[in-house]
């Protein structure tokens, strides 16, 4: 008995999914350091950050794993960003009142 | 996990009596590691909140302390730290088809492009110290872009720079002892297609390591250039 879910055959097209990857990971490196040299007026942190969460998402699916395993471990691995994205909403809730935007 | 350098017969495959089956036992070990990985983003997202903060109140001082950043060392180790990661997914790989030579060379593979990446990260804060310009008494900063923007507001900007990088710095050392520790235990013939949990969980650990730099990166180093 295997004890991972993914071990059971697909090793081949499993090597040529993570190979694909790994290739957009680094496009996207490239991609990253290229829109910092353009500016995007107020979009230009929403592209940068954009395309950082597209590679986090890349990683965190098929290099972590997470496509293979179950939802309980799905929801376990969510659960730190979304108490992070509820810090961030009510920290900024008060700071974006608070402070004219320069 | 630590219990697991106990056992003796490696071929039958590692099975704590508190268990019915190994599928059980990973998917405790994963969702364990996972529990710690949600801690350690929270852990790394209140600096994340800290910044964030203080770059929408000092965007200028934002703007001026990234530039005096070197973005070129900073761009060569976001390609080496993403090649290490590949070579975690191989190493992962190459135990689950029971390949344990490989399982070796991959994770030294990984231990050099991790080392590499401290080695550029020391030189980079050599060379932030021997410009002065780090948070403290006597905080330097020459060759302004802009003459206006408020030294204090940079020197901010640089704390949270030393401090996210450093504790980065501090996971990537601790991952390359785990590292370490594993391509030994690998050596003796500890993990193989049956048992290799160890291996995986450090592959969660150091790709989380990975994302983390994937988001300093660009908030550090390429804030607009």
């Amino acid at each position: 008995m295997n004890e991972s879910p993914d071990a059971h055959g697909h090793d081949d097209d499993d090597l040529r999914t993570m190979q694909i990857v790994f290739a957009a990971l680094m496009g996207l490196l490239v991609l990253t350091v290229a829109v910092a040299y353009v500016d995007f007026g107020v979009f230009t942190l929403p592209v940068a950050m954009g395309i950082a969460v597209v590679k986090a998402l890349m990683i965190m699916v098929y290099f972590m794993h997470l496509s293979h395993e179950s939802m309980l471990v799905r929801i376990f691995a969510v659960s730190g960003f979304v108490s992070l994205g509820c810090l961030f909403a009510i920290t900024f809730a008060d700071y974006i009142a608070r402070y004219p935007a320069s | 996990m630590s219990a697991t350098v106990e056992h003796a017969d490696s071929s039958a495959g590692f099975l704590a009596h508190h268990f019915d089956d190994r599928a059980q036992q990973r998917q405790a070990a994963v969702i364990g590691m996972w529990a710690f990985l949600a801690t350690e983003v929270l852990f790394f997202g209140g600096l994340f909140a800290g910044y964030s903060v203080y770059r929408f109140l000092y965007p200028e001082a934002w703007v001026e302390g990234s530039k005096h950043l070197d973005h070129v060392l900073g761009t060569i180790n976001t390609a080496v730290l993403l090649t290490s990661s590949f070579t975690v997914v191989l190493a992962v790989r190459a135990v689950k088809r029971g390949e344990k030579d490989h399982l070796v060379r991959y994770l030294l593979t990984t231990i050099a492009l991790a080392s590499l990446f401290v080695v550029v990260k020391t030189y980079e804060y050599w060379v932030k110290f021997s410009h002065g310009t780090v948070p403290g008494a006597g905080f330097e900063l020459h060759d302004l872009y802009d003459p206006s923007v408020s030294l204090n507001q940079v020197e901010l900007f640089y704390g949270f720079y030393f401090v996210m990088t450093g504790l980065h710095a501090f996971h990537m050392v601790v991952g390359i002892v785990i590292f370490a520790v594993y391509t030994r235990l690998a050596q003796l013939g500890r993990y193989d297609e049956n048992y290799h949990t160890p291996i995986e969980m450090i592959g969660l650990y150091w790709h989380l390591v990975d994302l983390i730099w994937v988001f300093l990166f660009p908030l550090l180093y390429l804030i607009d250039r």
